[in-house]
């Protein structure tokens, strides 16, 4: 290795790669994965959610886990978003489209997409 | 994407409880329910909780499961990887494995073992791959050899690690910057940068751990301390027995150097170094400067008068600095974060934090680092979860075979180098043996002189006949047969030993029965006084009888006695149906047998 500057770019190339294990951040968007949730297609979704973050380059404000049957399997998939200091907001009846529009305009703009979430499902 | 790190340790510890084929199971189930793509699998050092091993993280929630058998890895991959259902049986409750399961989730930091712990030595181990040096660069690996490098004077370098107040770990606590700033100014053609990192003492295992855990730490500090004191070579003497910490080292050491961390003109400094390990075939001497780099040289590893000192005339005859794996660890982020920052830790003349192995009487066996003026209390009662089966604690030993033990009433004792050395105790390189009521204190003395006396070399008379006389001596003591001459005669020669060894083995050698006879000097008596063990391990000193009122002449006691020695005798005790036994005490042989299988408590040992 001859310059720092080597050593920057791995640095920069591995972050990515190893930030998961910090623990987890202040935004927490959860992805309900139980029979019924991976059943309505929350596979998908959870993987949208993860390749969003990444792209958007929100990995060390945003963690991306599942949880398990929240019990309102009609609604399934749901996405539940969790940020310090404000509100939980859930989405329901996601699906890949929904979620990369949630990511994009609620994750990284700060709005909620209001027609997604379950206020306007009922 | 990779949406889900699994870390699996592979410290020797849960290697040897099977986390290997763990990992292989996690490889198959991950690849049969079709994760491949989503999850990640790490091998990882040692986290620390060895007693709770096979310990597997799942990241990003920090999922902490304990004790993971291979039948247990289809559970965790399809309830948590897949469905995202925390296996709850099998997450780390806290307090061990009495305790009430809690639900959800409980993160790796908030958890007592790792919340009263400061990881500044073990920061990477348990976190990354040790096996991959871009996950080491990614933790500001290697950063701080560029700093020192690209922006630093040695003369910096050493100034930096002067006023960071680093004191070797290895035991004698020989200021660190002191160390290099001797070595520094010397001339010579050749100088070289030694790791001692021949971890002998009983029942430690830091060095090892580090090494296994986060090995290019090492191998960069080493670099380090190359270019702050004119060195262009590096030998690691680490042990034979240590084989995972040796392949991952030299892992290491291939990856360095392929990257040109290692070899000519490192990042365009024009600075050249290179390093190479030395295998040590498990000579506790060897962990002596002048044995160590003896045996580095070829010969048989046996100690030397100092001075001269290593630092004027070391291997080869050449200028050498050595310090221990864990002192070397910390140089590192000592660069990064500044001399000021890690002398904030610690006490007054102790700065930073220490890594203990802790051992023995204590309910979380494994690796803990905290910082140095810790209380002992706070480290066993509340990292270390206190003594098993609700026994008291009775003395803890530090410093191994070198070292002494530290009594009940003095748990309360700041854990630093001068408080250690005021109370005849030391820190030594970290082992830490708790010990309960049922340990004698006469017996430990004697297991680490058998130690030393196994272990010391020869060259020297004091060692070699003198710890040879103490064991006899305490042979004596323990089999019944001491008097209290025998007690003053075993201090004096005691502090004789001390005095005139050649190297620190004979001198601390006597340590641990010096400490025992400072603080349990009772226990000594009442072995000789009284023929008695207070702890009832002395066997000589023992007598196994049977209470005829409680026994109720079941007979499982005389059909599991081993020697034949119990039998019926004519009493039947009043309210009790069949005749009881007795133990014929010329046959018996005190292995408990009839103690463990005695359902009324009728047997005890006198």
């Amino acid at each position: 290795m001859k310059s720092l500057a080597e050593l920057q770019a791995i640095k920069e190339r591995m972050k990515d790669k190893v930030i998961l294990r910090e623990g987890v951040n202040a935004t927490r968007v959860v992805v309900g994965m139980a029979t019924c949730g991976i059943a309505a297609g929350a596979r998908p979704v959870l993987n949208t959610f993860v390749e969003e973050v990444n792209a958007l380059g929100l990995m060390e404000t945003v963690t991306v886990s599942q949880t398990g049957c929240i019990g309102l399997c009609q609604y399934e998939p749901i996405v539940e978003i969790y940020e310090s200091g404000k509100e939980k907001v859930t989405y329901v009846k996601v699906d890949a489209e929904k979620a990369k529009r949630i990511a994009n305009e609620h994750l990284k703009g700060g709005k909620v997409v209001n027609e997604y979430t379950i206020g306007a499902n009922q | 994407m990779i949406r889900a790190h699994v870390l699996i340790c592979g410290g020797t510890g849960c290697t040897s409880s099977g986390s290997a084929s763990i990992q292989k199971a996690f490889a198959e189930n991950i690849e049969a329910f079709g994760l491949s793509d989503e999850v990640k699998l790490v091998q990882t050092g040692c986290f620390g909780l060895c007693e709770l091993g096979p310990v597997v993280i799942v990241y990003p929630d920090g999922t902490f499961y304990s004790r993971v058998t291979v039948d247990d890895v289809k559970e965790i991959v399809e309830e948590h990887l897949l469905k995202g259902r925390k296996v709850d049986r099998l997450v780390y409750d806290e307090t061990g494995d009495n305790a009430p399961e809690i639900e959800g989730n409980v993160a790796l930091s908030d958890t007592v073992f790792y919340k009263s712990q400061n990881r500044v030595v073990l920061r990477n181990c348990g976190v990354i791959n040790p096996e991959s040096i871009d996950e080491y660069i990614a933790m500001d690996g290697y950063a701080a050899l560029g700093k020192v490098l690209t922006e630093m004077t040695p003369e910096q370098v050493i100034q930096v690690v002067k006023d960071s107040g680093l004191r070797g770990r290895g035991g004698g606590g020989f200021p660190t910057g002191l160390k290099w700033s001797l070595a520094a100014p010397n001339k010579a053609d050749q100088k070289y940068v030694v790791c001692n990192a021949d971890e002998g003492d009983p029942g430690a295992f830091m060095d090892r751990s580090v090494l296994e855990g986060d090995p290019h730490c090492l191998v960069e500090a080493m670099i380090i301390a190359g270019y702050a004191i004119g060195a262009t070579k590096g030998y690691v003497y680490v042990r034979a027995e240590y084989p995972i910490a040796v392949e991952r080292l030299q892992k290491a050491i291939d990856d360095a150097r392929e990257y040109g961390l290692l070899g000519k003109d490192i990042f365009g400094s024009g600075f050249d170094f290179d390093l190479f390990i030395r295998l040590g075939a498990g000579a506790f001497v060897c962990g002596e400067e002048t044995a160590l780099m003896t045996s580095i040289e070829g010969n048989r590893g046996e100690p030397r008068p100092r001075p001269p000192y290593p630092a004027v005339k070391g291997l080869f005859g050449k200028p050498t600095v050595e310090n221990n794996v864990e002192t070397f660890a910390n140089i590192p982020q000592i660069i990064l974060k500044g001399a000021d920052w890690f002398a904030s830790m610690g006490t007054e003349k102790s700065k930073g934090t220490k890594v203990f192995a802790l051992g023995g009487k204590i309910a979380h066996t494994g690796l803990v680092e905290i910082a140095m003026g810790t209380t002992l209390r706070h480290i066993i009662d509340e990292i270390g979860g206190g003594i098993p089966n609700g026994k008291k604690f009775k003395a803890a030993q530090t410093g191994g075979p070198s070292g002494g033990c530290i009594p009940a009433h003095l748990i309360d004792t700041p854990v630093d180098y001068d408080n250690l050395t005021a109370i005849g105790c030391m820190m030594g390189s970290g082992g830490l043996i708790v010990m309960d009521e049922d340990n004698c204190m006469v017996d430990m003395a004697k297991f680490f002189l058998e130690f030393t006396v196994d272990e010391s070399c020869g060259k020297c008379t004091p060692c070699r006949v003198g710890t040879k006389r103490l064991l006899e001596m305490l042979d004596k003591i323990t089999s019944g047969k001491g008097t209290l001459e025998d007690i003053d005669r075993l201090e004096e020669l005691c502090y004789y030993i001390k005095a005139n060894s050649l190297c620190g083995l004979g001198q601390t050698a006597p340590n641990p029965v010096l400490s025992t006879l400072n603080f349990f000097r009772d226990e000594y008596i009442a072995h000789v006084v009284d023929k008695k063990c207070p702890a009832g391990v002395c066997k000589d000193l023992l007598k196994f009888v049977i209470d005829k009122d409680k026994c109720i002449g079941c007979g499982l006691c005389a059909k599991n006695c081993p020697a034949n020695a119990i039998t019926k005798t004519d009493y039947i005790a009043p309210g009790h149906k069949l005749a009881s036994y007795t133990i014929d005490t010329d046959k018996c042989v005190k292995c408990g047998v009839c103690i463990d299988n005695c359902k009324f408590k009728a047997i005890s040992k006198i």
